[in-house]
């Protein structure tokens, strides 16, 4: 299964996760599967680099916990989206589409 | 933001659950990650490998989640102390000489801020306190004189500016019908007294204005005190009888055991009476002062200055009216708490200065232990670094530590400073006001915390500041032998500085003690030694008897206490008492016009007494006669003057065989000069020299006019010379002269070396603690330059053993550290002389016949200082000698 991978720049990790989380809440294995098949199996989230950032953007308060029970009747922490994280997510959106189109517009032409 | 501050919080205080979750959190994934593993088809121990690989160790993860989390310093706070702790407890002898020194230190401040808050920060416990203002009245020379009853009342009257005012003076009331008879300090009061003090009665009911007037019904206010000693505090003590001075009065109220209000002359008492009972037939006069002062309570919203502006207006209009009396007569009024507590601030600061100075001391010696430490420590500090440690991060440890110091420093201080102010307070002189309300409130405990941990940041900033400068790998290099220059520096400017500080207070304190033994050696113009002052009443029913009687009863009492074994004198004193209590009448010489207005004839203290009271006191007779048994009711009057007056008002002339007009009580007697004695410091010895009013007579007791006489019976005074000491003469007294009668109270008995001993209570006080500090900087310094020279021995013993090897005397080693020490003790000798010289004109308040920059003072505490210094060094130096230069060079 191992799957090309590409470093992640700064910042980047927290945006995909808003993003994931944005459509509904889930836990933390969830959102790694789902941002693997999201992007095609390209990205792979590390656990040494997903946790810390949960819990780091829930420090900041984009993201809030509780506990539920996920599909396999397991006691697992869900994830969920808040309306500051959420206004954050559009902001972080639009100026990640500007930079990934200047980017791309830039080495089109190089 | 919240969310931050809640999930640090949690991590801090909920710690047990969050490790929980982020462990059931991390297992949850893993378990997962099995489970797929599993199902794409591998077996379990592969699949548990595999994912194990995957996840990449639990405990990192989980470190990384709780730094996501963050951590309070309070986390990290927990971590440095923990290691102080260990730390501390590796070098138990440095931690408790640290601990012990600070503790001394901060326990002394503590104690002394606590007292300074009681008196001078604290708002006074009265309600509106910044209302309350003192009354008197204004003289041309005089700004706090008393004042007179029927001025008191037009000012009530008149006066636009105080919602209230009230005037008090002290008695004493001779108790009959209860118990022994017995003298009973006591309070003539106007009714507005208690209630603009806030006081409420704790039974009964306070004066009334109906109390006020005359021929209202005698009535009588008691204090708890009483209360309890005379009726065991039974409930319906409102109405039972009192006889003072044969009167009966009726109780009305009893004032609460927590007024306790000291002020001039107004001091707590056991009876309160409204002024109108006295029996004075001056009470009414306009010119006599009698010794009313007042207290007043500014409308709200009134300043003091618009009242003093009105009070004018109302005095000038009086002495428009009465331009005879009052003329020039004013009303000064000053803020209550001024008036309480003005006296003592300037004494309060200079102590609570010097003991500032005695914790920078402290500080210094500390700092100067870990900065040795400190150097000892480099290995430990280079290893730590080499494993990640960053400066900042050893800078906050070495912090930490000595804060946990000063913290340790601080708690048990404060224990010492609520035990130790307890103890000041009892040595305190009772002059102290606000003593009762000093104790360790909020504001103590804050001044304890701040200096405590300033003063472990003081002292933790200088190995610190030194380590941020240090090469620290160096140091591990070096195995911690590194002996920069710099470094001895650091060392150098600590021991100097202790030696200025101490300096300061080593002046301050020799300057006291100068002050003290001149004051000792002032001759109070009378021989102190053997003479017991003290009060006696006489039978209250006298004070309705004729003057003959009362004349009879006096010459009785006067053979009955020359009878008393042990008595070689005795007289019976009325008026003033050498450094009790003083009284003046006015006078103008023969020949002269009588002035119009009292305020244009002269002040004297005047002393009204038996012929044999120059014996007593054994004042010296300068020319003439003292007065004799022959000055009596039938002899035309005489009366003695002191050099003073006679220099005053006879430059040129004998006075003797001149005559005074004298205004005793409301008549006028007119009476030869018989003689004239030696002046006595009657306003103690540092201060009456400076006084305006020094002139003294002396006036025959019998010779008393007729009217005057009737009020002698209570409240007359006595002296007695005693052949050698007699203890218990005191006692004796109060025998004979209650075998002679029952209803006779002797009261306040007290040597007249006591009386001055009193009278320089506040500096002895003073020199006792400041002598205390200075002893303990004394202390501290010394054992801080013997450190800082035994340290640098050490340091450079391979040095010495170097020297020594090439041909170096012991001598010459001695002499090198010696020198050492010398020229750190005459710097900061220099550097101490010129802060002293600065900081003692603080105390010029407190001196007396020295100069706040006495030269001798300075010199002798400066030689004598840097002899200690000297002495301090000698012991390494000699230790320095001793080394054995091939040891000293095979070492290390």
């Amino acid at each position: 299964m191992p799957a090309p991978r590409i470093d992640l720049p700064q910042g980047t990790l927290d945006l995909l996760i808003l993003r994931t989380l944005a459509l509904e809440s889930m836990h933390g294995w969830a959102i790694s599967e789902r941002i693997h098949q999201v992007s095609s199996k390209v990205l792979q989230v590390q656990q040494g680099s997903l946790y810390p950032a949960l819990h780091r953007l829930e420090r900041r308060g984009w993201i809030k916990a509780h506990w539920g029970t996920s599909e396999n009747n397991r006691r697992a922490k869900y994830y969920e989206l808040t309306k500051t994280g959420r206004q954050h997510l559009e902001a972080e959106q639009d100026d990640w589409k500007k930079l990934a189109g200047a980017v791309a517009r830039v080495l089109g032409t190089a | 933001m919240l969310s931050d501050l809640f999930i640090r919080l949690r991590g801090l205080f909920q710690r047990k659950a969050v490790e929980g979750e982020l462990d059931e959190e991390m297992r949850f994934h893993y378990d997962q990650l099995v489970e797929k593993l599993l199902q794409s088809g591998l077996p379990v121990t592969e699949a548990h490998r595999r994912a194990s690989l995957e996840f990449g160790g639990f405990e990192q993860v989980k470190e990384e989640c709780r730094d996501a989390r963050g951590t309070l310093f309070l986390e990290t706070l927990l971590q440095d102390i923990r290691y102080s702790l260990r730390m501390l407890r590796k070098s138990p002898g440095f931690a408790v000489v640290a601990t012990l020194t600070l503790t001394l230190a901060i326990g002394a401040n503590t104690a002394l801020f606590s007292v300074v808050n009681g008196v001078l920060l604290n708002p006074l416990p009265y309600p509106h306190p910044e209302q309350l203002v003192t009354i008197h009245e204004s003289k041309p020379n005089f700004d706090t004189g008393s004042i007179s009853y029927p001025n008191f009342l037009d000012w009530q009257k008149d006066n636009r500016t105080l919602s209230s005012m009230a005037v008090a003076r002290s008695f004493s009331f001779s108790l009959t019908g209860l118990g022994q008879a017995e003298s009973v300090p006591a309070q003539f009061v106007t009714s507005d007294f208690f209630p603009i003090l806030g006081v409420k009665p704790v039974a009964g009911r306070l004066f009334l204005r109906a109390d006020d007037q005359i021929g209202a019904a005698p009535v009588a206010l008691i204090s708890a005190g009483f209360w309890k000693r005379k009726f065991g505090s039974v409930p319906d003590v409102v109405g039972k009888n009192l006889t003072l001075n044969g009167m009966d009065y009726s109780v009305i109220g009893v004032i609460p055991s927590e007024f306790d209000l000291s002020l001039g002359a107004f001091s707590p008492s056991d009876i309160y009476v409204p002024v109108v009972q006295w029996n004075n037939n001056l009470l009414f006069s306009r010119g006599a002062g009698l010794g009313f002062h007042g207290v007043g309570r500014l409308r709200p919203g009134t300043t003091i200055e618009q009242a003093r502006t009105d009070l004018a207006r109302v005095t000038q209009n009086l002495a428009a009216a009465y331009p005879d009396v009052n003329k020039g007569v004013g009303a000064s009024l000053i803020p209550f708490k001024k008036s309480m507590v003005g006296g003592v601030e300037t004494f309060l600061l200079v102590l609570l200065c010097s003991v500032g100075f005695v914790l920078l001391i402290a500080c210094v010696n500390i700092a100067n232990l870990l900065l040795a430490r400190s150097s000892g420590r480099s290995r430990e500090f280079a290893v730590r670094t080499a494993l990640g440690a960053g400066k900042s991060r050893l800078i906050r440890q070495l912090m930490t530590e000595s804060v946990l110091l000063g913290v340790a420093g601080g708690t048990l201080g404060l224990l010492l400073a609520k035990w130790g102010t307890r103890v000041a307070l009892n040595a305190l002189p009772a002059t102290l006001p606000r003593a009762g309300e000093i104790g360790i409130d909020f504001r103590v405990l804050l001044f304890t915390g701040a200096i405590a941990l300033l003063a472990g940041i003081l002292f933790g900033l200088v190995p610190a500041v030194k380590i941020s400068r240090t090469n620290l790998q160096a140091g591990l290099k070096e195995g911690g032998r590194a002996a920069s220059a710099s470094r001895h520096r650091a060392h150098g400017v600590l021991a100097v500085a202790e030696i200025a500080l101490t300096l300061v207070l080593l002046i301050g304190a020799g300057l006291m003690v100068r002050s003290l033994i001149r004051l000792w050696n002032v001759d109070p113009g009378f021989n102190p030694r053997n003479v017991l002052t003290f009060g006696v009443s006489l039978s209250p029913s006298l004070l309705k008897s004729n003057p003959a009687a009362i004349r009879a009863a006096f010459r009785e009492v006067n053979a009955a206490i020359n009878a008393t074994p042990g008595v070689q004198s005795t007289s019976m004193s009325w008026g003033a008492i050498p450094m009790g209590g003083d009284d003046e009448w006015l006078f103008w010489l023969e020949g002269q016009a009588k002035p119009s207005t009292r305020n244009e004839m002269n002040w004297a203290i005047e002393y009204v007494v038996d012929p044999d009271y120059l014996k007593v006191m054994e004042i010296p007779l300068r020319s003439g006669r003292f007065l004799t048994a022959q000055d009596d009711e039938r002899s035309s009057p005489v009366v003695v003057v002191d050099d003073v007056l006679a220099h005053e008002y006879f430059p040129k002339e004998s006075p003797v065989g001149k005559h005074l007009f004298l205004e005793t009580g409301d008549r006028t007697v007119l009476a030869e000069i018989v003689g004239v004695v030696g002046h006595v410091k009657q306003w103690g010895l540092d201060t009456d020299d400076t006084q305006p009013l020094r002139a003294q007579l002396y006036f025959s007791f019998m010779q008393l006019p007729d009217p005057v006489m009737a009020l002698a019976p209570v409240g007359m005074g006595a002296v007695l010379r005693t052949r050698g000491p007699v203890p218990g003469i005191y006692d004796s007294i109060r025998h004979t002269l209650q075998q002679l009668n029952s209803q006779e109270v002797v009261y306040g008995g007290q040597t007249m070396e006591e009386v001055i001993s009193a009278s320089i209570a506040s500096q002895r006080f003073s020199m006792i603690l400041l002598g205390s500090f200075a002893g303990l900087a004394l202390l501290l310094s010394s054992m801080g330059i013997y450190g800082v020279i035994s340290y640098l021995v050490g340091q450079q013993t391979r040095e010495i053993g170097i020297r020594m090897a090439l041909g170096a005397q012991r001598s010459d080693v001695l002499r090198m550290v010696l020198g050492k020490g010398a020229f750190m003790a005459l710097l900061g000798a220099a550097i101490g002389l010129a802060a002293a010289f600065g900081l003692t004109r603080l105390m010029v308040g407190m001196l007396y016949g020295v100069s706040a920059t006495d030269p001798v003072t300075f010199v002798l505490v400066a030689l004598l200082l840097m002899g200690i210094a000297l002495a301090a060094c000698y012991f390494p130096a000699r230790r320095a000698t001793k080394v054995d230069p091939v040891i000293a060079l095979r070492y290390e």
